[in-house]
């Protein structure tokens, strides 16, 4: 596999949320407008970068038998930087996410490329794989945000486009299961095309 | 292995250690902005800091809620009362409402809520003249000869469209800010 086929894969093949259906918690609740969406996924992605190379750069000086509890401390401390970053910098994104910013340390997304990539690759290999999920991740997040943004407010980025209300059930939980579903059958029926 | 462990959680706290004394000032600043956006919304101009004459009036059920008078040059034009309600769709709201000294409630801001988006979430923005939303309502009323109660409860609040236990729950932020003022006795 090159380093394309490495970065691209996150996209569409093997997409965190779409295909492998991981880290659909912070998915479902954070997706209510696009811009809550993207943010999310460039927290995570900033989690997964810096989880994946520092942990395929110490993949051999840690002991097999505590790699979990190595793993989940460089995860944490990652989060940590990106929470209080954000409470700094743009708080009222960091008040809209609350919560999920502190829950992406248990994110299977982050503990399994960590798991499954980088303690196996290289840690040039390992960074794009961390870009690639991380960005495939934003990008669904941003997708399925606009799409719940578009059918729930009548707005795209925050800018309405139509007065009043839209669908209010798809700025709801369903509203996030059913973008959700449909989105998955599209990209399967891709995949398999 | 313990070693490991030992120096991996080191150096990691390093790190954070660094990260925390770099934003810490920055975010002490937001804060404080955004109670004093706040506090600008909901009481008239003034030339003081009302975050360094902050004081905590007792509610008399046990708890005390935060104070901010806002004076301009020495005249005292109005006081922000830090309010909150436990009885929101989704639990706890928390409120700037906004006194004149003789208790007309000059304006009500939400700090903090989680009601239902497109319903109970219409007690957050401002209005204008040609399309007032709930919260316009309560500016310029005395608690004192206003009932602070949906019109549903004996009241004369015009509650949110069906969302009437957040509109109940505003009520009740509100009036715990004016029995807290009233009680201070600061008129």
């Amino acid at each position: 596999m090159n380093q394309l086929q490495n970065f691209t894969k996150g996209f569409l093949k093997e997409n965190p949320i779409l295909v492998m259906i991981l880290g659909t918690c912070p998915t479902l609740a954070t997706t209510s407008s696009m811009i809550n969406g993207l943010g999310m996924g460039i927290a995570t992605t900033f989690v997964l970068l810096g989880s994946n190379t520092v942990i395929s750069m110490m993949k051999n000086v840690i002991p097999d038998k505590v790699r979990i509890p190595a793993f989940i401390v460089v995860i944490a401390t990652f989060v940590t930087i990106v929470d209080l970053v954000m409470q700094a910098y743009v708080p009222s994104l960091y008040e809209t996410l609350g919560i999920f910013i502190p829950l992406i340390v248990v994110n299977c997304i982050v503990l399994g490329r960590a798991e499954a990539f980088a303690s196996k690759n290289t840690v040039w290999s390992s960074v794009v794989d961390g870009a690639g999920m991380g960005l495939g991740f934003t990008a669904a997040l941003g997708v399925l945000g606009a799409i719940r943004e578009i059918l729930g407010s009548g707005s795209i980025a925050g800018l309405k486009f139509i007065s009043g209300d839209g669908i209010l059930v798809f700025v709801l939980a369903p509203g996030a299961f059913l973008a959700l579903g449909y989105l998955i059958a599209v990209v399967n029926k891709i995949n398999k095309a | 292995m313990v070693l490991s462990l030992t120096l991996i959680s080191l150096g990691a706290s390093a790190a954070l250690g660094f990260v925390y004394e770099l934003t810490k000032e920055p975010i002490e600043m937001t804060l404080l902005n955004k109670k004093l956006d706040a506090i600008k919304q909901v009481v008239p101009e003034f030339t003081n800091n009302p975050n360094d004459d902050m004081f905590r009036l007792p509610t008399g059920d046990g708890d005390s809620l935060e104070v901010y008078p806002a004076r301009n040059g020495d005249k005292v034009v109005g006081y922000a009362v830090q309010s909150y309600t436990n009885n929101g769709f989704s639990g706890y709201i928390s409120f700037m409402v906004g006194f004149t000294p003789d208790g007309t409630i000059y304006n009500v801001s939400v700090l903090e809520q989680k009601e239902t988006p497109g319903l109970g979430t219409k007690m957050v923005p401002e209005g204008t003249p040609e399309k007032p939303e709930f919260k316009d309502q309560f500016m310029g009323k005395n608690p004192a000869d206003f009932t602070l109660k949906v019109k549903k409860d004996g009241g004369q609040v015009d509650a949110i469209t069906a969302a009437t236990i957040s509109s109940r729950a505003f009520c009740d932020g509100v009036q715990r800010a004016y029995n807290t003022f009233e009680k201070g006795d600061l008129k």
